[in-house]
């Protein structure tokens, strides 16, 4: 039984936590979060540097080859930091897409620029209202055009290019590129819950469309949902984590009634109960490294449980920091909103938590049958 | 990352799994085996005829030194023992406290003739021991007990009444913390022993539980004596002896509840209420739940692989699963509608386990640490927050105020 990661990637998790809270403290989530610039550039260009972007790129498409259990280490500390980057449309749903479905061609053009950084990939799935969902796919891409309307698209006012699911010209359900520059392409930055990471509406008017790949169907959909599921379930127990100590380090310091408000058991036993559902969540996170590493036959399972343990752990912790802190965790200035903020914005993105259980089923169910 | 065991680790669990083939019956999924309920006549035999065949094949106490009949083992090939054991239907429940917790005290403070004469036949399950701490006036706050003992030349004497005893009526030695010092704080007057449970003056009384079953008793202490050559550790330091006891609990090897979640999506199957939405959200919660312990569980036993020590918190197991039991059963009763109270076992959907399971689960958070007391431990010694104020801490015990209960 080894069910822990490597020395070497405990390692790298120390040196990105060190790299991160210098290079992505509160202050640089707030100049993104208030405007100052739609994401982290200088950060971003850091992450580059040190080869993050590519971290489970294969090397002979320009990545770092770390693999998959590297890139979840990532994940968490990014998560930790709530790092206002594009990290997770870039290298795990664009890169991830062009892994899974893209020709050894468009992978070698594309892959080695998102490694370096030079172009960020976007995911566009969600046509309004609803979860993810083949009968809500209405874009087309007939003859190499796309034809209507994506939003919200994470980070898709940053990104150079974008993958699509779109309906082909016989009606399926295929990924496409599009480059964001384009004629044809416009954008509308979104107002959001989380303005700390950036969304947008993008509006094909018949946009040139190239096929990712040439598989069809929701299953590839489905499978990088999956994927990018387990990746951001360890950005959310990051986030959940640093949510957690941030409501322990206030309990210590607050006195109410003369005694650290830390000593009361109506806040011990809530930060217990946190706890628990982050190291629940956390186990089951492991779990889908291992899937995702291994490409184990179980990892869609996997990705659900990790995805619904998660996104309540992050759910709980935020809310309950801000419980702890009281009026002050209400206040613009202390940073309890920004956790709040990101809980719900990782819980969205993918498809909702309802979604994601009934899935769990819908898995656990077939598993029974087979 | 993987799941495979290091090389000694697999030799070790299938020589176990040789052993338990040989010598056990697979459990079967469809009737879950139960706890053995009462342990009347023919299940403490049964219980007493598996722990000596497990002990002469060496399973009994495999992290215990050679000395005492142990391997000296890493704790590892303990946890794997227990998940190979899990999947056999053997009889179980009347040394987990006396291996678990007694005797490792023993090893502790006990001379070593003691050891030598008390040691084998407990391991061997030809004697069986109980724990006797919980007091009416004293659960979780264990060190309130009331239960007096006073020297009288070589022996003590003892007079009081502990609670929640399990398996006292089935005993024949047990460890008991008592005050013999009431006029210093709580803490500073305990004082710890070992006595034979056939000892005049000790009267066991059953208590009827709530689920109708009886695991637990009453003990009743007038002028029992022990002599002073059973005492464990010095007079006044029972206190330190028994977190000694406490920390001595067995690590969380994973033991199976019923009814789990499988159990709830197979009723939910069977009265076709699978794809209804609410009910498959539930099942999600408790599957992701169910999932985190069993990695979490993985965790520690990559811990334990490498020699390191589990710490408390382990306490999120007992934490997570009593709940969750509780509400699964609870909810199975909800999913049955109106005939969810029916019991008969010819009627009642799945054996009737949901609606045992509803009756017997209270006591899964109460028993062995309170629902509270767990998160106190994860809050102060996981997290670090401080411990309560205490007004009682340093007051002599005579002067502590008390309820009248």
């Amino acid at each position: 039984m080894n069910f822990d990661f490597s020395d070497d990637l405990k390692q790298l998790r120390d040196q990105a936590r060190r790299f991160l809270a210098e290079q992505s403290p509160p202050k640089v989530v707030r100049q993104v979060l208030e405007g100052g610039e739609p994401y982290a550039v200088a950060l971003w260009q850091a992450m580059a540097e040190m080869g993050w972007l590519g971290a489970a790129i294969p090397e002979q498409y320009g990545g770092a080859g770390l693999g998959y259990e590297g890139l979840c280490v990532l994940a968490e500390e990014l998560g930790r930091a709530v790092a206002p980057v594009p990290f997770a449309s870039s290298a795990y749903l664009a890169a991830e897409a062009l892994l899974l479905a893209g020709s050894d061609a468009q992978k070698r053009r594309l892959l080695p620029k998102l490694a370096d950084g030079s172009a960020v990939g976007c995911f566009a799935l969600a046509e309004g209202t609803g979860n993810p969902d083949p009968a809500h796919v209405s874009v087309r891409a007939t003859g190499g055009r796309l034809t209507g309307s994506k939003w919200p698209v994470m980070d898709g006012d940053i990104a150079g290019f974008a993958v699509v699911v779109a309906r082909d010209d016989g009606g399926e359900t295929a990924l496409f590129l599009a480059d964001l520059a384009a004629d044809g392409v416009s954008r509308r930055k979104l107002t959001t819950v989380d303005p700390s990471r950036d969304h947008a509406r993008i509006d094909f008017a018949g946009a040139a469309a190239e096929r990712l790949g040439a598989r069809t169907g929701w299953p590839l959909v489905q499978r990088l949902l999956e994927r990018a599921a387990i990746l951001v379930a360890f950005e959310q127990v990051g986030g959940a984590q640093a949510a957690l100590e941030m409501a322990r380090d206030y309990a210590l310091e607050r006195y109410a009634f003369g005694r650290p408000i830390g000593s009361f058991q109506a806040i011990k036993h809530k930060l217990a109960d946190v706890y628990v559902a982050i190291e629940l969540a956390r186990s089951n996170a492991y779990y889908g490294a291992w899937a995702l590493s291994a490409d184990a036959a179980e990892l869609p399972l996997a990705a659900a449980t990790a995805r619904v343990s998660a996104t309540e752990a992050f759910h709980l912790a935020a809310k309950e920091n801000i419980q702890t802190h009281g009026g002050i965790g209400f206040t613009w200035d202390v940073d309890c909103h920004l956790y709040y903020r990101r809980s719900k914005q990782l819980a969205l993105a993918l498809g909702s938590a309802p979604w994601w259980k009934h899935r769990l089923v819908e898995l656990l169910e077939m598993r029974n049958a087979a | 990352m993987d799941f495979n065991d290091t090389p000694d680790e697999a030799a070790f669990r299938a020589e176990a799994r040789t052993f338990l083939q040989a010598n056990a019956e697979p459990k079967s999924r469809a009737r879950p085996v139960l706890r053995l309920g009462d342990l009347g006549g023919d299940a403490v035999a049964q219980c007493k005829a598996w722990q000596a065949k497990k002990a002469d094949a060496g399973f009994a106490a495999i992290s215990w030194p050679k000395r005492f009949g142990g391997r000296e083992a890493s704790p590892i090939l303990q946890v794997i023992y227990h998940q190979e054991e899990e999947n056999y239907a053997v009889p179980r429940g009347l040394f987990e406290i006396g291996l678990g917790m007694c005797i490792p005290t023993m090893m502790t403070y006990a001379q070593p003739e003691q050891l030598d004469r008390y040691v084998r036949p407990a391991l061997r399950g030809e004697e069986v021991w109980c724990q006797l701490f919980s007091e009416p006036a004293g659960g979780s706050d264990l060190a309130a007990l009331r239960t007096r003992a006073e020297r009288d030349g070589d022996d003590w004497v003892i007079n009081g009444q502990k609670i929640w005893t399990s398996g006292a009526h089935l005993s024949d030695f047990g460890i008991i913390v008592v005050r013999t010092d009431p006029n210093v704080p709580k803490h500073a007057g305990l004082s710890f022993f070992f006595l034979d449970m056939r000892s005049p003056g000790i009267e066991i009384r059953p208590i009827h539980q709530m689920s109708g079953a009886s695991h637990f008793n009453e003990v009743f202490f007038t002028d029992v004596r022990v002599p002073d050559a059973q005492r464990l550790g010095a007079v006044g330091q029972g206190w330190q002896v028994s977190l000694t006891t406490l920390m001595n609990e067995r690590l969380a090897v994973g033991e199976v509840h019923r009814p789990d979640v499988e159990d709830l999506l197979e009723l939910a199957r069977a009265l076709m209420l699978s794809g209804n939405g609410a009910v498959r959200e539930r099942i999600a919660d408790w599957y992701a739940r169910t999932q985190g312990l069993k990695f979490t569980r993985f965790r520690t036993m990559t811990a334990l692989s490498r020699g390191q020590t589990p710490g408390p918190e382990n306490s999120i197991h007992k934490l997570v699963n009593a709940s969750k039991l509780q509400d699964i059963a609870s909810y199975g009763l909800d999913l049955m509608g109106m005939a969810g109270l029916v019991m008969d076992d010819d009627l009642a959907e799945a054996y009737a386990m949901f609606q045992q399971a509803l009756l017997s689960s209270p006591s899964a958070r109460i028993a062995g640490g309170s629902d509270e007391i767990l998160r106190n431990i994860i809050a102060e010694r996981v997290l670090g927050l401080p411990a309560d104020i205490r007004v009682d801490k340093d007051r002599p015990f005579s002067q502590v105020p008390t309820g009248r209960r």
